[in-house]
């Protein structure tokens, strides 16, 4: 047991159990109800299977060590390699993914009611691809695990999602393709002119830094559109409302760290110089981006499209963090991506809990919830407020140790920025309100019920989360901080 | 040539001799057993294609050989070609037998035919003078209008041979007049002393006779702006023909145009290094947005076939030096998937076995038929270049291809070209997901769907294995003089 290569294993099992649901559907064919009950409970296990294996890595995970640790390293094809390792950032993220997995799950169980088996299935795969990106250390692996997830993101947005499902497939897909191509040739250049594609040897081979800038362009069209960054982020809005709520969820919990993962692991590192000449416009952008889809978060009627758009402005605290390029900055980034993956996806639970009662997720179509749901309305409290950055929350945390980085750098750029904070703080308070406070007026909300023990267990681990990371941020903070430094102190050392 | 000379050569024309004779031995046994026997000819047609595509690889020799007096030439390269056509004709015959039976048109003389083509095939990958190309060609086109037309009774396979041949026999002509310019111009038809030539005392000639080779070749190759009757022969062609065409033919095509390119004129790359940049750019325009407007899945990829030799043409473009693996790869991981394509299509039946071919027919595909539906969209990811599938991994050797021999803008063109096509690959998909069923779908028979499953695993499991199929294109690569 102990020589197992555990990262391999935590990628392929989800993948492994994709494929056993899909041949068990396939036998049984002329019983569907049992195919979809043996996906869900094989999902189920497998997922908390994962989450146990990646906890199982935490006592041999040395914190102190900046390196990749748990290596493993096979040829591939040509020069690339299939290289897995995680560092103190990428292992965070790996938790990330495999804790939110389960709750997806368990968050699908009763809200999905055709092709169930395909449902799941996709959902391994999408798990395997996305923990694929935060290990792989070879750039080209990195791509495949990158681009890979568009494939079953593609289909649980266009089979599963809502209405307007297809337009927002397609918006997906195609917006994210187009960065990564760009992104792709990047690559083929940085592995002709390094003639290594793995990351590691990369950090060290010193680019030209005339080229740099293109390269970095190029990084910058897939992360940016990934992020996302004003003003390309418009995708993200139309994919969150159509897709179903675990899909939500993934794509607010995981799949927008994946840009910020990328700036950390590839643009930062690897391209030091133009990253430094690029700063000012990734500050800019970042604060249009809190300012603008702030105000814009304000005006939306959908409660779903509102989270979305507030997902915009909470991941322009990422890349200002990111690019204040000092330890403050970056840690403060990443406990800004580990807390918003918290807690947007709890705030896409909770819509999910009412929309699968009542099928709508117009603000105007709620009120005085607290009344008949009093636990949902205590939940839904925490979390608006973890949002909204209070102190005690997660949230509270990375707004405040991005905004220190950035302050170290540019004040202009942090007095902007942290207007956001209250900004957010106006737009979630008043979606509380609305949805929750007054009298019930909307006579289908008569009856309405309060959360189920299903429900409750889904959002336990969230709630203590986000708290624990509110109280303690120094569980997280220790154990990226030699990552963080290490990525600073490469940064610096190339002007030196 | 004196009989030691003569028997040596023969020694490395096995795979071609197995083609010829058994080529040969079908045809009798065809006409002696009379029409009956087509499935069994069929059958011994495959074997004799794989056969041809083993004993390729087997007597593919380390260092290049010519044989009979240079005008051939034996290597890893056209060894590699040699084995990735085979298999993707031995998989274009299996599907053609459902079809034809069903038809009531199956005659012994269709894989025969194919057989022959594959010949024709074999020595444009060994060409190594202007009499070997144009044997080569016209042999393979011969045989290819002829499966064109293979549905007599139909207009539209009429009409689409004849088209075929129309055009076909003026892109040979303009062939062969190039080369009787470059033989007037170097005095000599051999890959060798022409390259010597164009290097030593160039001339207006030889370059014009170099351009009309060329534009020959492009026709072959259906790559814009010689690509109007593809659309056309696609769509009118049986559908087995159909998948015949789209794979092998392109195969041979551009290893053709690769060795013409690099092998004749390789020293001069200025000389066509534009022309096939242009040629590349306007195909992968062509192939991207005219495609974005078709009903007809076959149109479609007649349109998607024009943008992936655009995509083909960039490889050539890097050079010898680094575009041969990058073609080898991408060309063959292409002509797998498309094989794969045209056996979904040809399972797509409704109940009386009539073919769809509208892209609204396959609406409920993935509730009626599953499996199909997920075959169909491996191959249809794949060909869209999207990771982890094996359509990606050609794709970025030719990125790196570009990289290396200095055309980036070729790549970034390509960029753009791709994300056009993936969102007529995504329709695709998206009919088949998302959509209601329009229409009850019967499925393919069961050699039919032999085909479709065997090129599906090995176009999926090639994604792990990558290593060894770019092991081999690499090894294919090792052709610079």
């Amino acid at each position: 047991m102990d020589n197992l290569p555990i990262l391999s294993s935590i990628i392929w099992l989800p993948v492994i159990d994709a494929v056993a649901i899909l041949a068990f559907a396939g036998f049984n064919k002329n019983n569907p109800e049992r195919a979809s009950g043996f996906a869900k409970i094989q999902a189920l296990i497998v997922t908390i299977l994962t989450l146990l294996l990646s906890i199982k890595m935490v006592p041999d995970f040395d914190v102190s060590n900046p390196a990749m640790q748990f290596q493993e390293n096979i040829p591939w094809y040509g020069m690339v390699h299939y290289a897995l390792g995680v560092d103190g950032i990428s292992y965070l993220f790996v938790l990330l993914t495999a804790f939110l997995m389960p709750l997806c799950i368990i968050a699908s169980w009763k809200s999905i009611d055709k092709r169930v088996v395909e449902y799941f299935a996709a959902f391994l795969l999408l798990e395997s691809l996305m923990i694929g990106v935060f290990c792989a250390t070879d750039l080209v692996l990195f791509y495949v695990y990158f681009e890979a997830g568009l494939i079953p993101m593609y289909l649980i947005i266009g089979i599963w999602g809502g209405k307007n499902r297809v337009y927002a497939a397609y918006k997906f897909f195609l917006y994210t393709l187009l960065g990564s191509l760009f992104m792709l040739v990047a690559v083929a250049y940085m592995a002709v002119t390094a003639k290594t594609t793995f990351i590691p040897d990369l950090h060290k081979f010193a680019f030209d830094p005339a080229i740099q800038n293109l390269l970095w362009l190029a990084f910058f069209a897939s992360f940016a559109v990934k992020m996302p960054m004003w003003p390309v982020h418009t995708w993200l809005p139309d994919a969150h409302v159509e897709a179903p709520t675990a899909g939500s969820v993934i794509l607010a919990g995981v799949l927008l760290k994946m840009g910020g993962y990328g700036f950390l692991r590839i643009s930062v590192p690897m391209l030091p110089f133009a990253s430094d000449y690029f700063a000012p416009l990734v500050f800019v952008l970042s604060i249009i981006a809190i300012i603008y889809t702030s105000l814009v978060a304000f005006r939306q009627t959908d409660i779903k499209k509102l989270i979305a758009y507030s997902s915009v402005a909470h991941m322009g605290f990422v890349t200002m963090g990111i690019f204040a390029l000092n330890a403050a900055g970056v840690q403060g980034a990443v406990f800004q991506m580990l807390s918003h993956g918290i807690i947007s996806s709890a705030l896409f639970l909770c819509v999910g809990v009412i929309y699968d009662r009542m099928h709508s997720r117009e603000i105007a179509f709620y009120g005085g919830l607290v009344n008949r749901m009093p636990f949902y309305a205590a939940v839904f409290m925490l979390f608006t407020l973890g949002n909204v950055g209070l102190p005690g929350t997660s949230g509270f945390i990375g707004e405040v140790l991005s905004l220190q980085g950035a302050f170290l750098v540019d004040r202009i750029t942090a007095i902007f920025a942290a207007s956001g904070v209250i900004l957010s703080a106006v737009y979630m308070l008043t979606l509380y309100r609305k949805v929750m406070f007054g009298p019930i007026t909307n006579p289908k909300l008569a009856d309405i019920s309060d959360m189920s023990l299903r429900e409750i267990a889904i959002f336990m681990p969230l709630v203590i989360g986000a708290l624990i990371l509110g109280f303690m941020p120094s569980l997280v903070l220790d154990g990226t901080n030699s990552a963080a430094l290490n990525l600073v102190n490469q940064f610096h050392a190339a002007f030196r | 040539m004196d009989i030691t000379t003569l028997s040596n050569d023969l020694k490395h024309m096995i795979p071609e001799l197995i083609l010829a004779l058994g080529a040969m031995s079908a045809v009798l046994a065809g006409a002696f057993m009379g029409a009956k026997s087509s499935k069994w000819i069929s059958y011994f047609c495959v074997l004799l294609l794989l056969a041809a595509g083993y004993s390729a690889v087997r007597c593919a020799p380390l260092e290049p050989v010519e044989i009979f007096r240079s005008s051939l030439i034996i290597d890893n390269f056209g060894g590699f070609a040699k084995l990735i056509i085979a298999l993707t004709s031995a998989a274009a015959v299996l599907l053609s037998i459902d079809y034809l039976t069903e038809r009531k048109i199956d005659k012994p003389e269709y894989p025969v035919l194919a057989v022959l083509a594959v010949l024709g095939m074999y020595i444009m990958a060994s060409a190594h003078d202007l009499i070997a190309i144009y044997m080569g060609v016209e042999l393979q086109s011969l045989a290819l209008y002829v499966l064109a037309s293979y549905a007599r009774d139909s207009a539209k396979s009429t009409e689409a041979g004849l088209k075929y041949f129309v055009l076909g026999a003026l892109s040979s002509g303009i062939l062969l007049y190039g080369a009787s310019l470059i033989y007037g111009f170097t005095g000599s038809v051999n890959f060798t002393n022409i390259g010597n030539s164009a290097l030593n005392n160039p001339s207006v000639g030889l370059t014009f006779g170099m351009v009309f080779v060329l534009s020959g070749l492009a026709f072959k190759m259906s790559v814009a702006p010689f690509h109007m009757w593809t659309p056309d022969v696609y769509e009118g062609s049986p559908t087995p023909s159909t998948a015949f065409f789209a794979a092998a033919p392109k195969m041979a095509a551009a290893i053709l145009l690769a060795r013409f390119c690099f092998d004749a004129f390789g020293d001069v790359p200025n000389l066509w290094k534009d022309i096939i940049a242009i040629m590349a750019v306007l195909s992968m325009f062509v192939g991207a947005i005219f495609a974005l407007q078709q009903t007809n899945v076959k149109r479609l990829f007649a349109y998607s076939s024009i943008a992936n030799m655009g995509y083909a043409l960039v490889a050539i473009a890097a050079g010898r030096e680094h575009g041969v693996t990058a073609l080898l790869l991408f060309v063959s991981i292409y002509a797998i998937s498309s094989v794969g394509l045209f056996g979904v299509l040809l399972s797509m039946r409704d109940n009386e076995g009539k073919a769809l071919e509208k892209l609204s027919d396959f609406s409920g595909l993935s509730r009626q038929r599953p499996m199909l539906a997920v075959a169909l969209t491996v191959l249809l990811f794949s060909i869209a270049g999207i990771p982890p599938l094996a359509g990606f991994f050609g794709k970025f050797e030719v990125f790196i291809a570009a990289v290396n021999g200095q055309v980036v803008p070729l790549a970034l063109v390509l960029v753009i070209a791709s994300v056009i096509s993936a969102f007529y690959y995504l329709r695709i998909i998206k009919i088949v997901w998302f959509d209601e069923a329009k229409k009850s779908i019967a499925g393919g028979l069961a050699t039919t769907r032999f085909s479709v499953a065997g090129t599906t695993l090995v176009l999926a499991a090639l994604t792990p294995f990558i290593g060894l199929l770019y092991a081999a294109a690499k090894l294919g690569g090792n052709f610079i003089k």
